[in-house]
């Protein structure tokens, strides 16, 4: 009895595994059907797309349209191609993501070990700026920008994405610490170890997952991030997602689709990456962060 | 004066007093166990000392400096936490020699103290590693080897030994206890252990609900408790209370109360108090520590007072060195320390020696003990 109603159960095991298989297999060619599309059309002449071949393989296979995104397409007026604009991205995301997560990893510190009064309620407003639409902050920002003689500049967006990051970074950083033993700063405290010392000895050390969090999370946002950069930076200073947008938006001329293709896949490359390399530590670190807080 | 002196000191949350005038003074090599129940504020004084939380009114003073207000790595004390508190980043000879690297040391004098305290530790061979790669009582060791390289004037445990098992438990204690011997530190320990402040202490401090309810030798606590707290908080099985009438008879002083038949016994004090005396006629609580009924053969020769009443056994519990009995006494179950082979069975009716100079009787109003 026991051998024969075991052998059922791993029959039916069988069958609702496969059929799980074919529904996941189902949905991941489903999601993967508009990466398919780009890859497709990026590598084949323009010719073939304008023919109607949208979803076939190209029979002309071609790099050009990736080079002419990268170097000569005309972005706006001149025919520049992506390249400047890809390195305004890397100046503006580089120092805005490293500024958020030390300042957010500061901020946690003191807020969890260094508590003071109403130390709740000001993590409470710093919060508000992961609800805050950006289309609120649009002008008073303008402004701020304006005083300071930002604007328009790699600084000024730099600042902007500071500003509305540290609320994440905060976030992460605070949750993650609270679970951090308070002993071990106290301990430190006893060895004689300063205020910075301890966090730079003591904790930053042992928060490599929530840093990695962080870190990709603020890349994402401030590479994808398309409104801030159409409103603070002018012309050649425009991020990569705005340069992007003349690209494709441009009215005169021909409607070059497979640069079209090549260039937003350029534009998504670099948050690709950062998933393939740290996304490993992504989930693990959400997960640590979650369990207390 | 003492090394280490406590002086009327409170702490207050708010409103709320969590520790009331707390005044004890350390010497020089003494090892002073904080014992109590949880919340009763031994972690809060401990804190107080090593200067982790601010000291309401009264003073702290280590060798006749004033200690409030300075921080707490300008007092000379090391620390073990009951966590271990090591930094996990940091391979064992890191950990233990950090404080002395943010105390400036020169990196040569903190490899030499370093190699001095890993030997005397035993922990040469793991410096290399990272805390998490260390069981329990590595972990412990280099804990306090962390405490120890500092040289410090004052040694602070906090529940150290609480995270063990029960076995590493008592090594760890034997080992505290001969470093203690050896080194010849002052030490402050707090503990929940009742067992842990008895064989570890020179001095303990019983506390509860934030006052020390009795400050002596272990010996004293243990004899002499000062009240019906302590009484029952130290020692395990905890001592035996009962209510009995007391009785005066020309110089006698007797306790009557009944044995589980319900027939009148009395037993007479050793030594009667002239307080005693006074309450001739009144209830009091009686307290004999379950060592102090035995058989009659195990009975404590040197005693000139041994009483010996029949009684029925109900329950039998050989914990092998020794056998407990559960009976009744005065309409209170009693629990008496019967030598291992003692052959008793549940049921029966056999002869207790109760050893009278042991007892000891509380005030059953103000709860505290009739000298």
């Amino acid at each position: 009895m026991a051998v024969a109603s075991s052998d059922t159960a791993i029959r039916t095991g069988r069958i609702t595994r496969t059929f799980l298989y074919l529904v996941l297999i189902l949905f991941a060619l489903f999601y993967m059907l508009p990466l398919y599309v780009m890859l497709v059309n990026s590598v084949k002449p323009l010719s073939e797309i304008t023919g109607g071949g949208m979803m076939s393989l190209p029979q002309v296979w071609t790099l050009e349209p990736w080079s002419k995104a990268w170097n000569s397409a005309q972005i706006g007026v001149e025919p520049t191609g992506l390249a400047p604009y890809f390195w305004n991205s890397i100046k503006m995301v580089v120092p805005a993501v490293a500024i958020s997560t030390v300042l957010g990893a500061l901020n946690g510190y003191v807020l969890t070990k260094w508590r003071f009064k109403y130390d709740t309620i000001l993590f409470g407003l710093m919060l508000f700026a992961c609800f805050i639409p950006f289309q609120i902050v649009l002008i008073p920002m303008a402004r701020i920008l304006g005083e300071l003689g930002l604007a328009g500049s790699t600084a000024g967006l730099v600042l902007v994405h500071v500003v509305y990051g540290i609320g994440f970074s905060t976030l992460y950083f605070r949750n993650y610490y609270a679970a951090f033993p308070t002993e071990l700063v106290r301990a430190a405290q006893i060895d004689g170890a300063g205020f910075f010392q301890i966090f730079w000895r003591i904790l930053l050390p042992s928060s490599g997952p929530i840093t990695v969090v962080c870190v990709i999370w603020q890349f994402t946002n401030i590479w994808n991030d398309f409104l801030f950069g159409a409103s603070f930076a002018s012309g050649g200073g425009a991020p990569m997602t705005v340069a992007l947008n003349n690209l494709v938006q441009s009215s005169t001329g021909v409607k070059e689709y497979n640069v079209h293709f090549a260039g937003a896949i350029l534009a998504a490359l670099p948050t690709l990456l950062v998933y393939i390399v740290a996304g490993r530590y992504f989930v693990r670190g959400l997960m640590a962060g979650s369990v207390k807080g | 004066m003492g090394f280490l002196d406590i002086d009327n000191a409170t702490k207050s949350y708010g409103a709320v007093e969590v520790l009331h005038k707390v005044d004890i003074a350390v010497e020089e090599g003494e090892f002073l166990v904080l014992v109590g129940p949880s919340g009763c504020g031994k972690s809060t004084l401990l804190n107080m000392i090593a200067g982790l939380e601010e000291i309401t009114s009264g003073e702290i003073r280590i060798k006749d400096n004033v200690m409030n207000g300075v921080h707490p790595s300008k007092r000379n004390i090391a620390m073990v936490f009951q966590s271990y508190a090591l930094y996990p980043n940091m391979s064992v000879g890191q950990n233990i020699t950090f404080g002395l690297e943010m105390h400036g040391t020169p990196k040569e004098d903190r490899d030499a103290a370093l190699k001095d305290v890993s030997k005397l530790l035993q922990i040469e061979q793991l410096l290399d590693r990272k805390p998490g790669q260390l069981s329990g009582g590595q972990r412990q060791r280099v804990a306090m080897g962390r405490a120890l390289v500092r040289n410090p004037d004052v040694f602070l445990f906090d529940e150290p030994l609480s995270n063990l098992d029960a076995k590493l438990r008592v090594d760890m204690r034997t080992e505290i206890k001969k470093l203690h011997q050896k080194l010849g530190t002052t030490i402050v320990y707090v503990t929940h252990d009742q067992i842990e402040a008895l064989t570890l202490s020179t001095r303990i401090a019983v506390m509860n609900g934030g006052y020390v309810q009795q400050l002596g030798t272990p010996k004293e606590i243990y004899d002499n408790p000062a009240n019906l707290f302590v009484a029952t908080f130290m020692g395990s099985p905890s001592m035996n209370l009962m209510d009995v009438k007391v009785r005066a008879n020309g110089n006698a002083i007797f306790a009557e109360t009944t044995n589980d038949a319900g027939d009148a016994i009395s037993l007479t004090f050793a030594n009667p108090s002239e307080e005693l005396k006074a309450h001739d006629g009144n209830t009091i609580t009686l307290g004999i520590r379950p060592e102090a009924i035995t058989d009659p053969d195990g009975a404590d020769r040197g005693s000139s007072h041994v009483e010996t009443v029949e009684n029925s056994v109900m329950v039998t519990e050989p914990a092998g060195s020794d056998t407990f009995v559960t009976t009744t006494l005065g309409g209170t179950e009693c629990i008496a320390r019967l030598r291992a082979d003692a052959d008793v069975q549940p049921g029966q009716r056999v002869p207790f020696a109760i050893n009278m100079e042991k007892a000891v009787a509380f005030d059953p109003k103000t709860e505290a003990r009739i000298n």
